[in-house]
């Protein structure tokens, strides 16, 4: 019998990268004497923002004998694939590659992921789609791997982390952008951190439950930029997906935005909009982890401030541990938003996916 | 039928200094008394430190020495156009003007003073940054509130000088002219962290809510993915503080350490606390291994510890979204203020773009602030 969420498309999943030794045919000679010059293919290159041994990465039954929750597809396949049977899954590698310090190094290792990705997951299994994970903190890099990796269809999306070096609405990242819009690709952004800087302005929090928590401000933050620095005026077919974002943080923020635009908009005279209707346009989110309100109402009323019926797509964010059973998606949501949310909106989001 | 604050004063046109009468004499929760010169507060600095102002002065973690990073749209930082004083100085810093637009013309019945003077809470020179405590605190009572006693003093401290803040805490303890501590949001490292504990402790034994008005220069970016460029960035980064405040407030056990202790968010919007506390709640059931000493969810240390003021209120796309905001954070931990004089201060008339419940009114208009103040 068919799962209720057949046919839906999933728009986050992680596969994860092993170990480094897993990534060395598919990084470039130079890169591969390199990694083993000093050892990395020792260490796997974990980001910080994402310890695999947190709870809340691995959820209990998706966790494997061996490596990391993720590191296979035959478990993905029997854990998500195979029992939900989405029409597609994006894959969003999560990786230190993107914090290296080393401009050519993070490019080395990103070009590496992509070749794994397409010969390891994408090749071995037709439903898979991924995204291009590129070194953030080098747009002209960056940019460059957006080109080599474009022509493969199956990447549908350019992947960076909601907190860098600089702001992401900054105008030095313009390149990524510009190649991400020439080829029809939105622009991943995934909750993490590169520490660059104290997870807010008031340093370092104690706890990972804190870091966790606050991926919303960082994310608020990383919106604010975008939207403030015209990059969507710009860019004007960029579209944004916010991944593993939270959603209910999201109508408080645009409220405050919007009135800061309307008193201080002389600061930035490119934008002729309200925020909140250029992110409307522009900006979508997965659904895990819902940060549901507790009573149904609450739900309802939510969903209606964000004013829109085409924001959220479809995600289980596998293996991440935010649902039990298949119970992917929140409680009381209207039938028909949450055919939007698993097949519709996807499908208006990724151009690729509907041409493949 | 629900009157509101508007429609109780319709000759506000042409009469604008009778709607004192028909008023709610409201507790105005933020209000802003400036200095006319840094000279002012020589009198309550010693020689030494007297000197130090003039010649080395206040040392704060941000590239320009004299004003914000991020200039404001109106002169002297972001005030209102209207409140300058006629005889010179800045708005804020003449008391029967205050009084004229503020205190009399709304009949406020009591102001509380966040003197954002004197550079003290963010003073890296933590010896000046304690003098600069006391010295602002004696002026806030020879300037403002002996003058006008509905104004009520909030005690400044710096918290990286914690012997010398706990003394001033303790010293202005009993002295019902100061109501609050403030503390400034932004600082070296999460306010929830231990090494603050003693403070935070002073101010719940002393029976001092501690206020954290928005700002503070702690020298981290702004934001966790680095300094933003604009004012249009950096206003609303400031909610963004106010939010991984609470988060660590909550996550490092501060409410089950210090049971006794309230927190006044003021500056910082409310509109997102349902949000950051369902938030809280739904990662805290996977991770609560991490922080045993949370015996309950976060979100009941939210509703029991902390309170918000109005200004800068949030306006929903749909005004009505305003009443459920209210609802689910409790109008009983709601207080008004206007943030007099800057430029984006709220008017008590038309903050609220939907008539609220008079019992609400009561209490986010005067009741809440009167019981967490012990004011009469």
């Amino acid at each position: 019998m068919d799962h209720p969420l057949n046919g839906s498309i999933d728009c986050d999943i992680h596969p994860a990268v092993p170990n480094t030794r897993a990534l060395l045919p598919h990084l470039e000679p130079y890169w591969r004497e390199h990694v083993l010059r000093r050892g990395l293919e020792r260490e796997n290159l974990e980001l910080s923002a994402y310890p695999v041994t947190a709870p809340i990465n691995g959820r209990p039954d998706w966790q494997l004998p061996s490596g990391p929750p993720g590191s296979t597809l035959a478990a993905l396949q029997a854990h998500v694939l195979d029992r939900m049977q989405p029409r597609f899954a994006i894959c969003n590698v999560l990786h230190g590659a993107q914090a290296m310090f080393s401009e050519d190094l993070s490019a080395g290792l990103c070009r590496g992921i992509n070749n794994w990705l397409a010969a390891e997951w994408l090749d071995r299994d037709p439903r898979l789609r991924a995204s291009i994970v590129v070194p953030v903190h080098s747009a002209d890099l960056a940019a460059e791997e957006i080109e080599r990796m474009a022509p493969d269809r199956r990447f549908v999306q350019v992947l960076m982390l909601a907190m860098a070096e600089l702001p992401l609405g900054r105008r030095q990242t313009w390149p990524i952008y510009r190649a991400a819009e020439k080829h029809g690709l939105p622009i991943g952004i995934h909750a993490g951190s590169t520490f660059r800087h104290p997870p807010s302005a008031i340093g370092w929090p104690s706890y990972y439950l804190e870091d966790y928590v606050s991926q919303a401000q960082g994310f608020a933050a990383a919106l604010n930029s975008l939207v403030t620095e015209g990059v969507f005026v710009k860019f004007p077919a960029l579209k944004v997906v916010l991944i593993e974002s939270g959603v209910t943080w999201l109508p408080a923020s645009l409220w405050r935005l919007d009135k800061t635009w309307r008193g201080v908009r002389s600061e930035v005279p490119w934008l002729e909009t309200l925020p909140t209707e250029v992110v409307r346009e522009h900006v979508r989110l997965t659904l895990q982890p819902f940060d549901a309100p507790p009573t149904e109402p609450q739900l309802l009323a939510i969903l209606e401030q964000l004013g829109s019926d085409g924001m959220l797509l479809f995600s289980t964010d596998y293996p991440h541990w935010h649902f039990d059973g298949d119970d992917a998606l929140p409680a009381g949501l209207p039938a028909d938003l949450a055919r939007r949310i698993c097949i519709d909106n996807p499908l208006e989001t990724y151009p690729r996916l509907a041409q493949n | 039928m629900n009157v509101t604050v508007l429609d109780r004063s319709p000759d506000r046109a042409t009469q604008p200094e009778r709607s004192a009468q028909s008023h709610l004499g409201f507790i105005d929760c933020d209000v802003h008394p400036y200095v006319k010169s840094a000279e002012d507060f020589d009198p309550f600095l010693s020689q030494r430190w007297q000197e130090h102002r003039r010649t080395i002065g206040n040392r704060s973690r941000q590239g320009l020495g004299k004003m914000p990073m991020y200039p404001r749209i109106s002169p002297g930082s972001g005030m209102r156009m209207d409140s300058w004083p006629k005889a010179g100085g800045l708005p804020g810093s003449d008391l029967p003007m205050m009084q004229e637009q503020l205190l009399d013309l709304f009949d406020v019945a009591y102001g509380l003073l966040a003197p954002l003077v004197g550079g003290a809470g963010g003073e890296r020179n933590v010896d000046f940054g304690a003098a600069m405590s006391t010295a602002v605190n004696e002026w806030q009572l020879a300037h403002w509130c002996d003058p006008d006693p509905r104004l009520k003093g909030a005690v400044q401290i710096n918290i990286e000088h914690p012997e010398a803040a706990i003394a001033e805490i303790e010293k202005r303890a009993g002295d019902r002219r100061f109501v609050q501590v403030n503390i400034p949001p932004r600082g070296l490292e999460p306010l929830g962290r231990r090494r603050y504990w003693p403070i935070l402790e002073a101010c719940a034994a002393n029976d001092f809510p501690v206020s954290l008005h928005l700002g503070g220069t702690s020298g981290h970016a702004s934001t966790g993915g680095g300094w933003p460029s604009f004012y249009h960035e950096e206003h609303p980064s400031y909610v963004q503080t106010m939010q991984t405040l609470v988060t660590s407030l909550v996550c490092e056990g501060v409410f089950e350490n210090i049971p006794n202790l309230k927190v006044v968010l003021v500056e910082g919007g409310f509109a997102w606390l349902p949000a950051l506390s369902w938030r809280l709640d739904k990662h805290w059931k996977h991770l609560k291994a991490e922080v045993p000493h949370l015996k309950r969810a976060p979100s009941e240390y939210v509703r029991e510890h902390i309170w918000v003021t109005t200004q800068p209120i949030e306006e929903p796309e749909r005004p009505a979204d305003m009443a459920s905001i209210l609802e689910w954070i409790g109008p009983e931990r709601v207080m008004f203020s206007t943030d007099y004089p800057h430029w984006d201060q709220d008017d008590p008339r038309y903050a609220f773009k939907i008539p609220l419940p008079d019992d609400w009114k009561r209490m986010i208009y005067r009741d809440n602030a009167r019981a967490l103040y012990h004011l009469d």
